[in-house]
């Protein structure tokens, strides 16, 4: 139950109001210290040489001239860490029938995309191991690749032991769709493509493993984003008790769910360290994350809606074929993407006949998994284009047609046409909300006029519902070992500053700033005296960490939870200390105070110091707990959902095909909002990811399965020039699942952005008679829809 | 991404410059701006045993008029290009174009020498080079030689420069109150290499085209001269009519590459619509 205050007049209530991060000045000052300015003594450097080619059978490997390279301490192989680590394999028990080869961290026998790691070379520094690393001889002898998901549907399996390159296949069925169909007096349909991208984290993936054999002891000091789910994946796959398995995030620069995935490489160094019993460094440069960081989207789907004359829908049917890797990622897989995409189908329209078929498909490119709106973005782009699409021919205005589909707000709670749970959400409130930050009707009588010169502008709109905060229905039911509860510590230090280590993790979104507000708003000390510490297996509880939106709503929770004990203890200490009655007395401003009438009775420093060196003077069998360890685990509904609305301005040089994006509009409802200014932050980052993927960000293959955009000169990221202002407005729906009441935000922004800027793109372009359903939106792509090319 | 070692020495003067690249049995690289060297290194495409650093020799500095041209010394850096009166008042078409090369953070460090030695196709001052019809002056041990832009660029990255020769300076007509130009690239994101770009030199006399140069950068391996659209146009006034004709003439000058992203069809048609709007908008010298 829901029952926290909120409000902002009393004394350190830090939830809701925009304080700065305690950390942005450091890492502005450039003292940030990330995986790779780590130096340790007789520590070595790792280089990989990787596959040329996209699917192949190695016939020899000779690395006899780069070990004989001065400075090269190891070349391994395949054979040599396969000894010592065992396979992995992506698949998650909820998803039935699915399937995936096991992986080893260097090709064994074949290799099954460009890019692959074939040998690793362990050398004094970077330069020589990659010196070394050109001396290696692969000879591979190449097989027909499988670049095309729709031709690997049938193909031969890439993997022995498997009988298709069908990695999983679902169906969903409310009943009652070929009958809307039928009885429909419209349907719309539509083929869309979303075409791959990739999270381009400013510091890129990173690890130094450093294996000492005396303690058969392991820390891995690694830039991700779940340091628990590494220490039990590097203690099960090398066969390290967990306890002696240490994973360490220090500064992380920035992840989206890149860094969530257990990749080859990581796998690779942690066993070069146990072989050498050295510390051993890897960091990926770009042009290696470009071909082994996890990709994302892939998508081709067949969509149709059911529709009324009066606007009304009354049924969808969903096909969508995504291509993965050539295996499916671990832990997570590769299947949650496709799986939310069509489970968020029409999630937040009033309908209950849908159907939706899903293919995840094996394919000779580097694998995909869970990057920042798993799924969001082609559920919401699918949904709002069609319900556009219907509105066009049924000329009624965009928000009209929503405002007569979407499911009211007094109708909670209820469940979406797919199954979800949904506790509330705010559609028509947001819908309003958006309708007036974009002055609308101003929009549209600029559009006329302007169409009246020759100039194409566009206004797209799109609701959206987001997913977050996991319970174990996620992941743990299907047998992974990821956490969906998180811990904290929070204990008084003798000079009455508080400390918290919890298992919610930062990677620059601002988490130590949430979690330090929390702290202090519940426990009644100055934020400045808060200090909050992530990222340490050893010193923090185990938890699920930061994915999933689930930092504010799961790990602040705990934090709030844990902070309350806290008080609970420190007021009980001082009751004894004041011969008063704890329910009678209250923390602010760092004075245990009178809670009637606020006067100031005994300070925080004072009690810690009685309680830390004067023990002697409490009350006998008196023992202060000045530390507390709190777990939180969510209960209530399997998960959080979110909503929103989202508005895009765009022109359209219809002579070029160039887009020019002039305005942005978020209306989003996190539930309870901790920080405003870094929900803001949240918001915007999560468009402009929205926004590349929309026109910019695309990883493009050839037929050969070679990636032929692999650098940051030709794969275009969204940069500040392009990127409109974006406007952004709250409703604020808190849970009652939890006290905090908030529900989380960071992938909000990418989950509509692209949508409303494809359908921003078709509106500026009605009437030109060209339909765009593909994305990125390309000037080539807009000159073909429109016949000029 | 390391290069592989090498070495590096920062001469005092061209000579020495020179001197050392002989005496490194062609395995050197001279380095100037390092914009494009360094990122070559760093991807092993290019590995010289000896980088010898040009960026800071007086001789290759300054920019100014030498009777009716404007001198440009090699290692002149963009931003000095794009922030110089001289150049605006003399060379206003490399002033244009300057906005377009890059993000300032580039422009920087870049030289206006660099760009012409690596002739990369898709560089804007190369390809203005060749539409201001400029001289580049190439010091080497034999003696100094000047080879007319228009004979310049060879080939992909392919120069009139022989191994050890080096762009000393360019030399640049001097605009008059007769000159006219313009210059405009279509890029996907702002300081990116265009998909094309163009721009026109002209001299125009009471409405009259009297001489022009049209030049097309990122359509083929070097800087493309439409002189099709050039005849077409000389002689006669610019009309919405000639414009057009101009526009179905290029097809004759122009055989761009093409790629999945950007066909040769999408860049033939992008240039039929810079140089129909380019056209419209010559501006005088200021
Ligand atoms: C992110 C990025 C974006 C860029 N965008 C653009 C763009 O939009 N447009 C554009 O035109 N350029 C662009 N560049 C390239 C930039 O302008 C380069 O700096 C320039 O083209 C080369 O100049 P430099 O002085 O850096 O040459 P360097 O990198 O030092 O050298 C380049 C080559 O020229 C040779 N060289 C240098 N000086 C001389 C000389 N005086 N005589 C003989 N040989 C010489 C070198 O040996 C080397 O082979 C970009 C670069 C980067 C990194």
């Amino acid at each position: 139950m829901n029952v926290f205050a909120g409000s902002l007049d009393r004394p350190n209530s830090y939830i809701g109001r925009s304080v700065t991060r305690p950390n942005a000045k450091r890492l502005l000052e450039g003292k940030g210290r990330y995986v790779t300015d780590l130096i340790l003594p007789r520590m070595l450097h790792a280089a990989f040489v990787r596959s040329p080619y996209a699917h192949g059978k190695i016939v020899a490997v000779n690395t006899e001239e780069a070990r004989a390279l001065s400075g090269v301490r190891a070349v391994f192989s395949g054979e040599d860490l396969s000894a010592i680590c065992t396979p992995w394999i992506g698949t998650l028990d909820h998803f039935r029938n699915m399937k995936s080869p096991p992986q080893v961290p260097l090709a064994l026998g074949k290799v099954t995309w460009s890019g692959q790691p074939v040998v690793l070379v362990v050398a004094e520094s970077r330069a020589i191991a990659e010196d070394a690393a050109e001396l290696v001889e692969l000879e591979i002898e190449e097989l027909p690749a499988l670049a095309d998901p729709v031709e690997a549907m049938s193909a031969e399996a890439i993997s022995q032991g498997l009988d298709s390159n069908i990695c999983f296949a679902t169906k969903l069925d409310s009943g009652g769709v070929d009958e809307a169909f039928e009885a429909a007096d419209l349907t719309v349909e539509q083929n869309f493509i979303f075409g791959r991208h990739t999270a381009v984290t400013l510091e890129p993936r990173a690890i130094v493993a450093d294996y000492d054999p005396s303690e058969n002891r392991l820390t891995a000091h690694h830039a991700t984003q779940t340091p628990y789910q590494f220490q039990d994946v590097y203690s099960r796959h090398f066969g390290i008790p967990e306890a002696n398995v240490r994973v360490v995030a220090p500064d992380v620069g920035g992840s989206f769910g890149m860094k969530l995935h257990v990749y080859h490489e990581e796998m690779a160094v942690v066993g070069a360290s146990i072989l050498l019993g050295r510390p051993v460094k890897y960091l990926a440069d770009r042009m290696e994350s470009f071909v082994s960081d996890i990709h994302a989207r892939d998508h081709r789907v067949t969509a149709r809606l059911a529709v009324g004359k009066d606007g009304r829908i009354s049924g969808m049917d969903v096909d969508d074929i995504t291509a993965i890797g050539p295996f499916s990622s671990y832990p997570r897989t590769s299947a949650v993407e496709g799986n939310q995409v069509v489970r968020l189908m029409g999630a937040p329209y009033d309908f209950s006949s849908y159907r939706a078929n899903l293919s995840v498909v094996f394919q000779n490119k580097v694998q995909t998994s869970q990057y920042r709106a798993v799924g969001h973005p082609i559920a919401c782009a699918v949904t709002e284009c069609l319900v556009d699409a219907a509105a066009r021919e049924l000329s009624l205005d965009p928000f009209e047609m929503r405002a007569r589909n979407l499911i009211p707000d007094n109708s909670y709670p209820r469940k979406s046409p797919t199954g979800y749970q949904f506790e509330k959400l705010s559609h028509e409130v947001c819908l309003a909300r958006l309708r007036a930050i974009m002055n609308y009707d101003d929009l549209r009588r600029e559009q006329a006029e302007l169409r009246g010169k020759g100039i194409l502008r566009g206004v797209g709109i799109a609701l959206f519902v987001e997913i977050t905060n996991p319970s174990p229905a996620f992941y743990g039911v299907g047998g992974a070992r990821i956490s969906a509860q998180d811990g904290a510590i929070v204990k008084l230090t003798p000079s009455g500053e508080v400390h918290c280590s919890i298992s919610v993790t930062e990677q620059g979104q601002g988490t130590e700033t949430i979690i330090g507000q929390i702290v202090a708003d519940q426990l009644g000390v100055d934020r400045a005296k808060v200090r909050v510490m992530t990222g340490d297996t050893d010193t923090t509880p185990h938890g699920g960490a930061t994915w999933a939106c689930r930092g504010a709503g799961i790990g602040g929770e705990t934090a709030l939870q844990a902070a309350r004990k806290l008080r609970n203890n420190l007021l009980f200490i001082a009751g004894l200390i004041l011969q008063a009655k704890p329910g009678e007395l209250d923390i602010r401003e760092d004075w245990i105070v009178e809670a009637a009438t606020g006067q100031q009775r005994i300070s925080l420093p004072e009690v810690a110091r009685i309680a830390f060196f004067r023990s002697d003077t409490l009350p006998p069998g008196t023992q202060a707990q000045l530390s507390v360890v709190h777990h939180y685990a969510p209960q209530g509904y399997p998960f959080a959902f979110t909503n929103g609305a989202q508005g895009c301005l765009v022109e359209v040089d219809a002579e070029t095909g160039f887009v020019k994006i002039l305005k942005h509009w978020v209306v989003e409802d996190c539930g309870r909002i901790i920080n405003p200014l870094l929900v803001d932050e949240q918001i915007r980052g999560g468009v402009v990811q929205g926004l590349g993927a929309a026109f910019f960000e695309e990883c493009l293959y050839n037929p050969e399965g070679q990636l032929t955009n692999g650098s940051l000169a030709d794969y275009l990221v969204p940069m500040a020039c392009e990127m409109p202002d974006i406007e952004i407005a709250h409703v604020e729906t808190p849970t009652q699942d939890t006290e905090l009441g908030a529900k989380g935000v960071g992938e909000a922004g990418t989950a509509a952005a692209s949508a409303a800027a494809m359908n921003a793109v078709n509106d500026a372009l009605a009437g030109q008679g060209a339909v765009l359903t593909q994305i990125p939106m390309t000037p080539t792509r807009i000159l073909r829809a429109l016949g000029s090319i | 991404m390391k290069a592989r070692a090498f070495d590096y020495v920062r001469p005092h003067s061209v000579e020495e410059a020179l001197q050392a690249f002989a005496n490194a049995d062609g395995d050197a690289a001279y380095i100037a701006g390092g914009q494009s060297l360094v990122p070559a290194l760093a991807l092993r495409l290019q590995a010289p045993a000896l980088l010898i650093d040009i960026a800071r020799l007086e001789e290759l500095h300054g920019l100014s008029v030498i009777g009716d041209h404007l001198r440009i010394g090699a290692a002149t850096r963009h931003f000095e290009i794009l922030n110089s009166g001289l150049v605006r008042t003399h060379a206003p078409l490399l002033s244009k174009a300057a906005s377009f090369v890059a993000h300032p953070a580039i422009r920087n460090r870049g030289t206006f020498g660099g760009s012409l030695a690596l002739a990369d196709p898709a560089s804007e001052f190369p390809a203005m080079s060749l539409a201001l019809g400029a001289e580049i002056e190439i010091a080497s041990l034999a003696g100094n030689r000047s080879v007319a832009a228009a004979d310049f660029f060879l080939g992909l990255y392919e120069t009139a420069l022989q191994p050890g020769e080096m762009i000393r300076a360019v030399h640049v007509p001097a605009a008059t109150a007769r000159t006219y130009c313009a210059f405009d690239e279509l890029a996907r994101r702002r300081g990116d290499y265009a998909l094309v770009g163009s721009g026109i030199n002209a001299e125009i006399d009471n409405g009259r085209i009297e001489r022009i140069r049209i030049v097309f950068l990122a359509v083929g391996s070097t800087p493309v001269q439409a002189k099709n659209v050039e005849n077409l146009l000389i002689g006669n006034c610019l009309t919405p009519e000639l414009i057009r004709k101009a526009q179905e003439t290029l097809e004759a000058d122009l055989d761009p590459p093409g790629d999945e992203q950007t066909p040769a069809e999408m860049r033939m048609h992008l240039a039929r619509v810079l140089l129909g709007r380019l056209l419209g908008r010559l501006e005088a010298t200021p």
